[in-house]
């Protein structure tokens, strides 16, 4: 096995893509959205559940690969207590991390917890969707409440 | 000049050797290559084929000698590139057993579905008139086509259905990724108009039973559309013989390059029927009102053509039939069996499609319980083993096994039995590496 696929895979990953945290819908949630990547039929429904301007919780159900399903758990441990704008801001952070091709980014790291495991995806270009779909499901959560 | 050696005669079928193959390998440019550190293995071919030096030269030659529009200008050049065009499409209707005039050039298969699907559907609102007849649907009409199809063969059909007013019936597989043809009895009839299905699944590497299928569809008068997409690069193929009245595939998947693909069909109906796309090089008389059209082939070829490509395809169907399509054949179907084997043998691998001892094409797509396509797909990337994941653009067939995705090895001329049995092994591994297996 490669350095990379080690990097890409870390046991963080294999643990939390296996455990999903925050797995399962609820019927109370204040946001939801559904997202699909096509390219290889990984498909999620995140919800949000906001109480007072910052997030309680996030719950999500969803099929797909390792990384897609780890991302979501991750996102599930990191959301809790942050404020809607706090929020996008991790999205953007986490996005750019993403595209950053095995860069990284230099300073703001510990602001999206342990999903700076996730670093190593950003060297495959093809797996970047995979990442991001959890994301891009808070995302429009986010701008369902700005509705 | 890079060739295959000539080991062959017309009526051989036995199959390639590991020592020829790894002759032909030495044709393809991009076989020769590293992938994170492995030589590559490539195991991707039902996807799109690599190429040899030889179409790669065609294509480059005809640039550097005979570059030049085709079928209008009266220049040397333009003869030259007339004569190299028309010879292509000769070389192909050679190769699938039909005239000259039933080849027509499209750039990809998926486009030749659609000119087909379109042609009916302008029929279907009276362009064509009473010569277009047989293509007409109305409410009451019926499409069928099958629960195995690449989107290809059954987005356009939706189409088509939603703009006539037919309704669109597909025939189901079964738990092995076999037609019901017993359903299929039952489905097509008189009201059937078209009858759509693939020669070869692109998932499974089942071989649909085609003459059957066409007996039934022509007994009431139904038309048949053949996806040869899987079939075409693979085996030898004689449309004729078969009974189809259309036929499309794509020349990516067999040594030549992308944005040429062919459509056959009967040579009366292709006169019959309303054209796609209009323009320049389809016509006979143009007023500001209205035009008349070329016969098939060329009134299905407007615009500026794919020259080169189709130069390219023709030199790749050299290159296959120097080969011999029956050997390749053979050859495909023991690497077939063998992965086949190899997969249903390894815990936690859930073959889609025959199993072992039925006979299919050189793929096989499995389902890796607990881990993942595209975490598969990876594993075996970093061993340098190209094959797809995904859906393989069949999700209603992936849908019928339970899944969402799957894994395909898919086998070609240049691929070894060790590429076969690297696959496997790289198989083998992926669910202890992703901490699934007990
Ligand atoms: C069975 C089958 N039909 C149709 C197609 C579509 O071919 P293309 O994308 O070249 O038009 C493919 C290729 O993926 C195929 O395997």
């Amino acid at each position: 096995m490669s350095g990379d696929l080690a990097g890409l895979y870390q046991q963080v990953i294999l643990d939390h893509s296996r455990e999903k945290h925050g797995f399962g819908l609820q019927p109370d949630a204040d946001a939801s959205s559904h997202q699909v990547n096509p390219t290889c039929g990984d498909e999620l429904t995140l919800q949000l559940h906001v109480s007072d301007g910052v997030i309680s919780s996030v719950t999500w159900e969803g099929a797909g690969c390792s990384i897609s399903m780890a991302s979501a758990s991750l996102l599930t441990d990191l959301a809790p207590g942050l404020s809607l704008g706090d929020a996008r801001q991790r999205i953007a952070l986490f996005r750019e991390l993403m595209h950053s091709r095995g860069a990284g980014i230099d300073d703001d790291d510990e602001l999206l917890g342990d999903a700076i495991v996730l670093e190593g995806v950003s060297k495959y270009v093809a797996r970047v969707k995979c990442a991001m779909l959890a994301w891009v499901a808070l995302e429009a959560d986010l701008a369902q409440l700005d509705a | 000049m890079p060739h295959p050696t000539d080991t062959t005669t017309a009526l051989d079928t036995t199959p390639l050797t590991d020592a020829e193959v790894l002759l032909l390998r030495r044709d393809f440019p991009a076989l020769k290559q590293q992938v994170n550190g492995h030589e590559l293995i490539y195991l991707d071919s039902g996807a799109t084929s690599q190429k040899p030096a030889s179409v790669l030269d065609a294509e480059r030659s005809f640039y550097e000698h005979d570059n030049s529009a085709v079928h209008r200008g009266a220049h040397t050049l333009a003869a030259n590139a007339t004569e190299l065009f028309e010879n292509a499409r000769a070389t192909v209707a050679r190769f699938v057993g039909a005239r000259e005039n039933e080849i027509v050039w499209t750039s990809n298969a998926t486009e030749g579905l659609n000119l087909i699907a379109y042609g009916m559907s302008n029929a279907s609102i009276g362009r064509g008139g009473a010569d277009a007849a047989r293509f007409v649907l109305r409410e009451g009409d019926e499409i069928v086509t099958t629960e195995g199809e690449h989107h290809a063969n059954l987005v356009p059909w939706q189409e088509l259905a939603a703009r006539t007013g037919a309704t669109l019936r597909h025939i189901p597989v079964d738990d092995d990724g076999a037609l019901r043809m017993d359903e299929a009895v039952r489905m097509i009839g008189s009201r059937t108009k078209l009858v759509a299905f693939t020669h070869v699944s692109n998932v499974t590497g089942v071989i649909n039973p085609v003459e059957e299928l066409v007996r039934l569809a022509h007994d009431g008068g139904a038309l048949v559309v053949l996806d040869a997409c899987q079939s075409a690069p693979h085996r030898v193929l004689d449309l004729a013989a078969l009974d189809v009245d259309f036929a499309v595939f794509s020349g990516h998947k067999m040594l030549a390059p992308t944005g040429i693909g062919v459509l056959y069909g009967r040579s009366e109906l292709l006169d019959a029927l309303p054209p796609f796309l209009t323009g320049g090089s389809m016509i006979t008389t143009v007023t500001l009102d209205s035009s008349g059209y070329l016969p098939a082939p060329q009134r299905f070829e407007a615009g500026t053509q794919k020259v080169s490509q189709a130069i390219a395809l023709a030199a790749a169907i050299d290159y296959l039939t120097a080969v011999g399509v029956d050997r390749i054949e053979a050859w495909e179907s023991h690497l077939g069996a063998r992965l086949v084997e190899g997969f249903s043998a390894l815990p936690g691998v859930r073959v889609l499609g025959p199993g072992v001892g039925v006979h299919r094409a050189g793929l096989a797509s499995v389902d890796v319980d607990g881990v993942h396509a595209h975490d598969v797909g990876q594993f075996l990337d970093d061993r340098g083993i190209a094959v797809r994941v995904g859906h393989h653009c069949a999700q209603p067939l992936h849908r019928r096994f339970g899944v969402t995705a799957s894994t395909r090895a898919s086998a070609y001329l240049y691929n070894t039995t060790a590429d076969v049995d690297a696959v496997i092994d790289g198989m083998g591994a992926v669910r202890s590496f992703f901490g699934v297996a007990s």
